[in-house]
């Protein structure tokens, strides 16, 4: 297309916009609306996945040793449980430090348990990563069968539940997203609509003397375009503001934890990218929707 | 050249507005499309331009079949098509000027070419005075010559017209025929449905009736035939 087509395309857009002042407005409140709540549900729904491979990431399997076993034994067991495919790392973490960590993790009244230093109860203990999170079960049971594993324990029951609510809700939220999204296409689709009926007759003529339905389209691409593009513009700045609130905030809270939200640079940038990209799907349908019935002229 | 072989056309309703119209039509011909109200001259004229397609037969228009031409070729079609009604169809925010622009424009014309092309056609309608005025500011009869304008600054070969003087008095009327008979003799055909039985019978040329969607008469200088 030639620029000077395009200039003359822009220029009807921003009239027609301008000219139905009102209808622009309400549309573009349409998209602000729909994008600000699908733009705060896909942030938490993004750091809620994040904490959950966080937490699924941190899950290991600690085999107990048992007490019989003799330092060689130790080693062949070490040996055996390496050699399992998915086995990602081993630690070993001897009983020493198993109390340490059990001292600290109850604070004061750990303090208690310092009495045991003398007579250490616990056991040694392997902590064994595997490469994907799915394949705990399957690992923690085949070193179950191992000679010297006293006891295999792993978290799975808990990321379990953790998921299946992420699960649960992301369909609702997915579900409240495509209704809004079709919600904020009708009232665009609505607004051109209205804009149209008013150059019906332009569209007529246009069509007499020989216009192409292309070029027919275009301004109201464009316009659709720009009313999807205007409509990301608050929901982007608002989340951005309160996102970095939010993250300094909650991040001072998980301070310690193995639990991270996702950093402000590039996770804000990518929702802003995928704000602007869904106003101007919603903006583009919509107009396209409302044109095509009208080209039959 | 305008050939219409065996064409019929019936519309979803029922109504049979052409029932096997053979015709045709020389270049530069000058041709009154005549007949009582409903009886498918409208049909006949829509055809002509593609805004209607025929149930059946084969209608040329400088060697196209516009019963066969797709949707997409259209627009080029009209590009060689000018097209006149009763009602003007002008666009009322625009001057005189930018309602004959538009027609350039919108096939993306040279701006330097609309320009000079503009003010040549509105100098033919003797509108050259009223570039700048909005449509609300003309009579019936200068409205009418804007849109003739439009309709001619691309130069087509044929020029078609809906009861061009329907809503025009006798003055107005003869102003407007003046300007097809310049159009025409500088080689446009010209088909033109009319109910100006005055018009008819004084500028003499072909005339087609029309009744029940079939031609019943056709003659060259004949008159319009019927009682008003």
């Amino acid at each position: 297309m030639k620029a000077r087509t395009l200039r003359r395309h822009m220029k009807e857009s921003l009239k027609n916009l301008a000219r139905n002042g009102w209808m622009t407005f309400a549309s573009v409140s349409a998209v602000t609306v729909t994008l600000m709540l699908v733009g705060v549900f896909f942030v938490i729904m993004m750091n809620l996945n994040k904490v959950a491979t966080d937490i699924e990431e941190d899950v290991r399997i600690r085999v107990h040793i048992d007490i019989a076993a003799t330092k060689q034994d130790q080693a062949a067991l070490k040996k055996k449980i390496e050699q399992i495919p998915e086995v990602e790392s081993i630690v070993f973490s001897p009983k020493e430090n198993e109390l340490k960590n059990l001292i600290d993790s109850l604070g004061d009244e750990g303090e208690a348990f310092k009495l045991f230093e003398q007579d250490n109860p616990l056991y040694d203990v392997f902590v064994v990563k595997t490469k994907q999170p799915e394949q705990l079960e399957q690992v923690a049971k085949k070193i179950e069968k191992f000679e010297f594993a006293y006891k295999v324990k792993f978290g799975q029951e808990d990321v379990d539940k953790l998921f299946a609510f992420i699960k649960s809700s992301r369909n609702v939220g997915l579900v409240l997203i495509v209704g809004l999204l079709f919600t904020a296409m009708f009232l665009i689709s609505n607004t051109i609509k209205i804009t149209i009926v008013a150059r019906r007759k332009e569209i007529e003529i246009m069509k007499l003397v020989g216009a192409t339905n292309a070029f027919i389209r275009w301004p109201f691409f464009l316009e659709g375009l720009m009313l999807g593009v205007l409509g990301s513009v608050v929901p982007i700045v608002l989340i951005s503001v309160i996102y970095e609130y939010s993250y300094d905030y909650i991040s001072g809270k998980l301070q310690g934890h193995f639990i991270h939200l996702l950093e402000f640079n590039p996770f804000m940038f990518q929702v802003a990218g995928i704000l602007i990209l869904l106003g101007a799907a919603i903006g583009i349908w919509g107009s396209m929707m409302s044109v095509r019935k009208f080209l039959k002229i | 050249m305008i050939e219409m072989e065996d064409v019929y056309k019936k519309y979803p309703n029922g109504v049979v507005a052409a029932n096997g119209i053979d015709v045709r039509i020389k270049q530069g011909e000058f041709v009154y499309v005549v007949g009582p109200s409903g009886a498918g001259k409208s049909t006949f004229i829509k055809m002509m331009y593609r805004e209607e397609k025929p149930t059946r037969g084969t209608i040329m228009i400088n060697g196209v079949n516009l019963a066969k031409l797709k949707e997409n070729k259209v627009p080029h079609l009209r590009r060689n098509l000018g097209v006149v009604f009763q009602d003007f169809k002008l666009l009322p925010t625009l001057t005189v000027y930018e309602n004959v622009a538009f027609a350039l424009e919108v096939i993306e014309e040279q701006p330097k070419q609309i320009k000079k092309r503009v003010m040549e056609t509105l100098d033919l309608v003797n509108l050259k005075h009223k570039v700048r005025m909005l449509p609300s500011e003309l009579s019936g009869g200068e409205q009418q010559r804007v849109s003739i304008a439009r309709s001619i600054v691309n130069s087509p070969k044929v020029m078609i017209a809906d009861e061009p003087t329907g809503n025009l008095d006798p003055e107005t009327s003869w102003e407007i025929m003046k300007i097809f008979e310049e159009i025409n003799t500088r080689g446009t055909t010209i088909v033109m449905a009319t109910h100006n039985k005055e018009i008819v019978n004084t500028i003499r040329h072909r005339v087609i009736a029309i009744e029940n969607g079939q031609i019943i008469r056709d003659e060259q200088r004949g008159d319009y035939g019927y009682e008003s």
